[in-house]
């Protein structure tokens, strides 16, 4: 009796030894040096894997950082500059400060400003849609509005809004990943530079054709007229196919290029209300209505 | 028992309403919009320019290059602007817009020129005149004909195959030109022959044309060379693997040509642009479209020239009736529907139908119950449940791996559909990516 449970004691004892001293063996023999500050660098990263600086997830692109000894035009959209400071602490190298960007939608084509002339009764895809045909308005460069964006949105940063069939971007929750940029067909998202308190101006349309058809098709179309080119004091904006662009790096947010567009197709965003100047009569100024603050 | 191809392949209900009505020919329109891409390929580029004034047949757009075609004026008049005009997918694309000069008469002549049996042109010279005259395969796919014909002198080719089988519901376009211009498709299946050097040339034609089968049989009697054959009505025996294998046994390779297997295989419609460029000179300026539609008041076939607004076209049959759902360029089973009636006629525009409410809807989508139908009408003998899953996915190796760019589209699988699944959308659509992957590998 007491052999049996002594020969398995000794068995087992042995068993355990030779395997612990072929793992040691192996261990030492086949081991792989791997740089701590790869561990490092990737705990202090978002860990979101949305591939938006462009390595296939977080743990490549903190091998990516450790091992290059440039690291200046690497950059994480969702850290933004907070983390890529810290990164920089550790490791050691210089990092360029980036101003945190923001995804906007350059269409404003509303069921109300844009009628569908057409019905699409195929799968709700946009990459499928733009695929067939040119979409169920008039206008062949706009929103498709079947939500590929939201779709493929990892942060839950943007939704369909039901009334006016267009995507919206909760600028808070954008960390500028940019995979919405890629999934949409029209290329109708832009990443564009955050600014203090969000302040943005862009136009809002992406429509090529002559005024008058672009006009036809949706009513806050970019029309190709120029008149913000005229006005804009720092040459911040092209005109390329009959549609403006605001360049971002030039454009100061002074918004004289709002005030003069005929169709309302520069958006503007978060700006405080402004006073009704009226200077020129022929100007139609956007004023939202104010709600009245307690002041205590 | 007549011969079909063996896999799969559907039966939809004919609707041929215009089988019986001989072709009419449309008077020109004030403005002809002449698109520059209408065949497969390298746009044309235009070689005209505004306030230009151009004749009948003269060469307007210039072919870009090998895999591209010549366009020509296909009316006398003035070139008033070049334009963007809508395609039939919606997009805008460049077109030469032509006012019609209507005191000019060679508008007007028609193409019931005088039969000319002989044929007098060396090979080289009848190719030169395909490629200039701008033949493109018109059953539909409008590849430029001058490409399938040249072959190179090591490849094996021993029969020629007209394709005069119109599988597609609706449409007769092919029908009619089988029935009115026999004799002339005749001399075109000869000139083809002797430019290709082969001795063999079969037509196939579906059972539900019995018409035109006795019509060519006849023209055919006492030339051993051109065989008629019926084929079983079955749908997609248009498309040309299946026709080859249908006729001739032969299974073109995935990938593969039917030069692979030594066959060329053009449709009737061409034959014709081939016999008129050849024995008259006359450039491939207008087409056989029909016009259909259950509701419409007269349903009819017409010769229209290229360019011609399809609003015409509605209009000559007695405008859009009352519950007009779609306007369809081609058949209902591949055709594509229309944003606007401003889409000219193109060399590739074999049928306008119009749809009404109750026939276009289609049905909600609902889960895949996994019946097989599709797999069991595929011509190509594949899955489609498992192509359109795979593209739904994202997995588009996988699909290309499934031989999803074998799928000739025919929308057999789409049509049997008991669950209303839009295959054919996401497998067109996995195509695309698949390509698009493929060729930035290469």
């Amino acid at each position: 009796m007491t052999d049996s449970i002594l020969y398995s004691v000794i068995l087992l004892a042995l068993l355990g030894t030779v395997a612990a001293l072929v793992l040691y063996v192996v261990s030492k023999k086949f081991y792989v040096y791997e740089d701590p500050l790869i561990a490092t660098v990737e705990e202090m990263l978002p860990g979101a894997n949305c591939a938006g600086c462009g390595s296939p997830g977080c743990r490549s692109f903190a091998e990516k950082l450790v091992g290059s000894d440039d690291i200046s035009d690497l950059f994480c959209p969702v850290g933004g500059n907070q983390v890529m400071n810290l990164v920089a602490g550790a490791l050691g190298k210089v990092v360029k400060e980036q101003d945190p960007t923001v995804a906007v939608i350059r269409c404003q084509g509303s069921c109300e400003v844009r009628p569908k002339t057409t019905e699409y009764q195929g799968p709700r895809s946009c990459a499928i849609s733009a695929l067939i045909y040119s979409g169920e308005t008039d206008c062949q460069f706009g929103c498709l509005g079947d939500g590929d964006c939201v779709e493929v949105c990892k942060f839950d940063a943007m939704y369909m809004d039901e009334t006016t069939g267009l995507p919206v971007v909760i600028t808070d929750k954008c960390t500028s990943c940019g995979m919405c940029v890629e999934a949409c067909p029209r290329n109708i998202i832009e990443m564009r530079p955050k600014h203090k308190r969000d302040l943005k101006i862009f136009v809002g349309c992406l429509n090529e054709e002559k005024g008058g058809i672009a006009k036809k098709a949706c009513s806050v179309a970019c029309i190709g007229c120029s008149k913000c080119f005229d006005i804009c004091p720092k040459d911040a904006i092209t005109m390329n196919n009959n549609l403006a662009y605001i360049d971002p790096e030039f454009c100061t947010l002074c918004r004289k290029c709002v005030d003069v567009c005929p169709t309302d197709s520069i958006i503007e965003t978060n700006f405080p209300p402004r006073k009704n100047r009226n200077t020129d009569p022929g100007i139609t100024i956007k004023v939202e209505p104010v709600k009245p603050q307690n002041d205590a | 028992m007549l011969r079909t191809f063996p896999k799969g392949g559907i039966h939809p209900p004919e609707n041929k309403l215009t089988s019986s009505k001989p072709i009419k020919r449309l008077p020109p329109p004030n403005v002809v919009y002449v698109p520059i891409s209408q065949h497969i390929g390298i746009p044309a580029e235009i070689v005209v320019d505004r306030k230009d004034k151009v004749e009948v047949g003269q060469v307007i757009a210039k072919s870009g290059g090998f895999v591209s075609s010549n366009i020509h004026a296909p009316v006398a008049g003035t070139v008033t602007k070049l334009d963007m005009i809508i395609d039939t997918r919606g997009y805008k694309q460049q077109c030469i817009v032509i006012r019609t000069d209507q005191k000019n008469e060679s508008n007007f002549q028609d193409a019931d020129l005088p039969l000319i049996a002989e044929i007098s042109l060396e090979p080289e010279e009848i190719l030169r005149r395909i490629s200039d005259f701008g033949i493109v395969g018109l059953g539909g796919a409008t590849f430029p004909s001058h490409v399938k014909l040249n072959i190179k002198k090591d490849r094996k080719l021993d029969c020629l195959i007209i394709n005069g089988v119109e599988c597609e519901p609706y449409l007769t376009a092919d029908h009619r030109l089988m029935l009115e211009k026999g004799e002339e498709i005749m001399v075109g299946i000869r000139i083809l022959m002797h430019a290709l050097h082969v001795e063999r040339a079969i037509i196939g034609i579906e059972n539900n044309k019995r018409d035109a089968i006795e019509n060519f049989k006849k023209l055919a009697a006492g030339d051993p060379g051109i065989q008629i054959a019926a084929l079983k009505v079955k749908y997609p025996q248009g498309g040309e693997k299946q026709l080859v294998r249908a006729l001739l046994k032969r299974e073109v390779p995935k990938n593969g040509l039917p030069l692979d297997v030594g066959v060329v295989v053009h449709n009737v419609g061409t034959i014709f642009a081939i016999y008129q460029a050849v024995q008259h000179n006359r450039p491939l300026m207008e087409r056989v479209v029909t016009v259909t539609g259950k509701k419409l008041g007269d349903p009819s076939n017409f010769w229209v020239k290229i360019g011609t607004p399809i609003s015409e076209l509605i209009e000559a049959v007695g405008g859009i009736p009352e519950d007009t759902r779609k306007i369809v360029s081609g058949g209902p089973m591949m055709g594509k529907a229309l944003k606007s009636m401003d889409v000219p006629v193109t060399k590739g525009t074999s049928g306008i139908l119009v749809i009404s409410e109750d026939e276009a809807s289609r049905g909600t989508p609902k889960n895949c119950i996994r019946c097989g139908e599709c797999v069991d009408v595929c011509p190509m003998g594949l899955e489609p449940h498992l192509l359109m899953n795979l593209s739904e996915k994202g997995m588009y190796e996988k699909a290309a791996q499934e031989d999803i760019m074998t799928c000739i589209e025919c929308g057999s699988c789409s049509y049997v559909c008991p669950s209303h699944r839009p295959l054919l959308d996401y497998i067109r659509f996995g195509k695309t990516i698949a390509k698009q992957l493929e060729s930035n590998k290469g």
